[in-house]
């Protein structure tokens, strides 16, 4: 951990690479150092880039075809032989397609798989609502003995890739397919389970992950133009979520805005107001997709038309610290309103 | 040898379920014989050591079979006949559909249709990859054939040229909704199979030497996987409920029991407790 007051989490701007890329590399150096570690994928292994894992090391890639129920299936059968196997497709399919392969023969075996899940969320694009997932962080979280994973950038998915590996059980790990900014550095020590602060603040808390923690940052900046100080936490486990973090948050800064590509229900918000409705409850504000699908478009015309902007952050830090100043509502109206 | 292994299976199945007054004995009845060769004559296992690495697996793909399962890795000595008592019971080591981390000898969590092949194909590969000789059976329900991940499974096995892997499909021709040909006709299923390229043979299911013949033979080819289509009858050695597709899911109450008991051979003492015939 980094000392107070230690500069952290500059956006680089000039330098941006997607968290898809970043896994694949790093599956190639996590099989040169790990014999045991296998690679499956359901012919997107080029743009997963589970493909570089697959030139690397073809003995140990298992191309499946289109068949995502039965490459999950079989990494099951792999991690019950000892294996570590990251089964990797598109989120909406990682997710969506094969729940009730992740639910059952994953999640409730606590077998060692890794799902490594790409093209996660609206920035997919062009593609549309189809292959957009807005809700497989909500799926995944449900399922007991999974661990969930968003990464915020490139550094953090290679550490993450690591991490998953290390840890013994069933793993989420949500890319997206967009380069994003690169935010932290290589020497970045990342901790499964642990959020990082990213920018220290009093009057509320922003927490985010993924594609989202970039934007949180700018609105901490926009936000301090307003003399407004704003915490910037990246919570990049959703689950097992910090509690500790989340708990410091609202009691020391009083309002919280989460941030995430997903849908507000059952995310990343879902969880942090999981969290803070049963130990300090505060304004929370969720910036996220509001329960809708999404549409073909450029992914920024996406983030744009879907709410998803450092911009939205900045809003929302507003009405949540107007929230935290506003008196709750008198009896006499609830009454009336029934 | 085989044969009684088989009538002891049958006996405890019909005592567990009978005990846990819910489960599935048509199915678990059916495939009781192939799981006696298997346990008592086939694998390459050591009861004492359920993780020993160099052992022959099961998958028992079709889950709701779990009782006949249990009884045999009972009655093979991985955990005490009596616990069978305890089935679908809270607290038990013996749920409802067979769970990896609770039952020893359980190779892998199975009970939502069509994934064990999947997983099997798995071991398989991971047996190649390790240069093991170990060899990966599954059992397949034929109304689970009906589930297109099966026929994914399928692809993979031949794909991989998984010769260490064995199929049976448990055909007794009863699903819960009716029998196969009326829920969802298989037609000519053994064609199925040789058309995604098994080595395919149809064997009668409830005669100990053809399964027994068909896995020696399986044990010959190289280079793609064996299936035998076992032809079976639901419900095998209890009269009342053979072919009945009620018996898919249900219990049968203590008189039924007593009845199925002295059918399979069991000598009865007071207060439902058996002795072995």
């Amino acid at each position: 951990m980094a000392e107070a007051g230690e500069v952290k989490g500059e956006v680089k701007e000039v330098k941006k690479v997607a968290t898809r890329t970043a896994y694949g590399k790093a599956l190639v150096e996590l099989g040169k150092v790990n014999p045991n570690v296998v690679v499956l994928d359901a012919d997107l292994a080029k743009s997963t880039k589970s493909g570089d894992f697959m030139k690397a090391f073809p003995e140990r890639f298992f191309e499946m075809g289109i068949a995502e129920q039965d490459m999950i299936g079989t990494a099951a059968g792999l991690a019950a032989a000892g294996k570590i196997p990251f089964a990797s497709t598109f989120a909406v399919f990682a997710a969506g397609r094969v729940f009730d392969q992740v639910r059952q023969e994953i999640g409730y075996t606590k077998l060692n798989v890794k799902i490594g899940a790409t093209h996660a969320g609206v920035t997919v694009g062009e593609d549309g609502a189809s292959h957009q997932s807005v809700e497989d962080i909500a799926l995944m979280r449900a399922i007991p003995n999974m661990t969930v994973i968003v990464p915020a950038d490139a550094v953090e998915t290679q550490k993450a890739v690591f991490a998953a590996a290390e840890y013994h059980g069933p793993v989420y790990l949500r890319m997206g397919r967009e380069e994003v900014p690169v935010i932290f550095d290589e020497d970045y020590q990342f901790e499964m389970g642990k959020a990082v602060t990213l920018r220290e603040g009093n009057d509320v808390t922003i927490i985010a992950c993924g594609v989202m923690v970039a934007p949180a940052l700018e609105a901490s900046d926009e936000l301090a133009r307003d003399g407004i100080s704003a915490r910037v936490l990246n919570l990049h486990t959703i689950k097992p979520v910090d509690r500790e973090a989340i708990e410091a948050a609202a009691k020391e800064t009083g309002a919280i805005v989460t941030a995430e590509e997903h849908n507000i229900m059952g995310g990343l918000g879902s969880a942090v107001a999981e969290v803070v409705v049963s130990t300090m409850p505060v304004p929370v504000e969720m910036v996220g997709i509001k329960d809708v699908f999404g549409q073909s478009g450029k992914p920024a015309e996406l983030l744009e038309h879907y709410g998803l902007t450092s911009g939205n952050i900045v809003e929302a830090a507003k009405r949540a610290i107007a929230r935290k100043a506003a008196p709750a509502p008198s009896r006499s109206r609830r009454s009336r309103r029934q | 040898m085989i044969e009684e292994k088989a009538r002891r299976i049958r006996v405890d199945i019909i005592r567990a379920i009978g005990e846990a007054g819910s489960g599935h004995p048509g199915g678990s009845l059916s495939c009781a014989d192939i799981l006696a060769v298997l346990y008592f004559h086939a694998m390459r296992i050591d009861p004492k050591r359920p993780d020993w690495e160099d052992r022959d697996k099961f998958v028992m793909s079709k889950g709701h079979a779990a009782p006949a399962l249990y009884a045999a890795l009972a009655e093979a000595g991985y955990f005490p006949v009596e616990e069978l008592l305890t089935l679908r019971k809270l607290g038990s080591r013996l749920q409802g559909h067979p769970d990896m981390k609770k039952t020893p000898g359980i190779e892998i969590s199975t009970g939502s249709l069509g994934q064990g092949l999947s997983a099997a194909n798995g071991m398989a590969i991971a047996a190649k990859l390790d240069k093991k000789d170990t060899r990966i059976y599954v059992l397949l329900g034929d109304g689970e054939l009906e589930e297109g991940q099966v026929w994914e499974a399928a692809m993979t096995s031949v794909h991989r040229r998984l010769d260490n892997l064995m199929a049976f499909v448990d055909y007794n021709g009863l699903q819960i909704d009716g029998s196969i040909e009326d829920v969802k006709s298989l037609k000519a299923v053994g064609e199925k199979w040789r058309a995604f390229g098994w080595h395919v043979m149809g064997i009668d299911g409830h005669n100990i030497r053809q399964i027994m013949a068909a896995i020696d033979e399986a044990k010959q080819i190289r280079g793609k996987p064996t299936v035998a289509v076992a032809k079976t009858v639901k419900g095998k050695g209890v009269a009342f409920m053979e072919g009945g597709v009620d018996w898919h899911g249900k219990a049968p109450s203590r008189d039924q029991v007593y009845k199925a008991l002295v059918e399979l051979g069991e000598r009865i003492v007071d207060g439902g407790g058996v002795v072995n015939g």
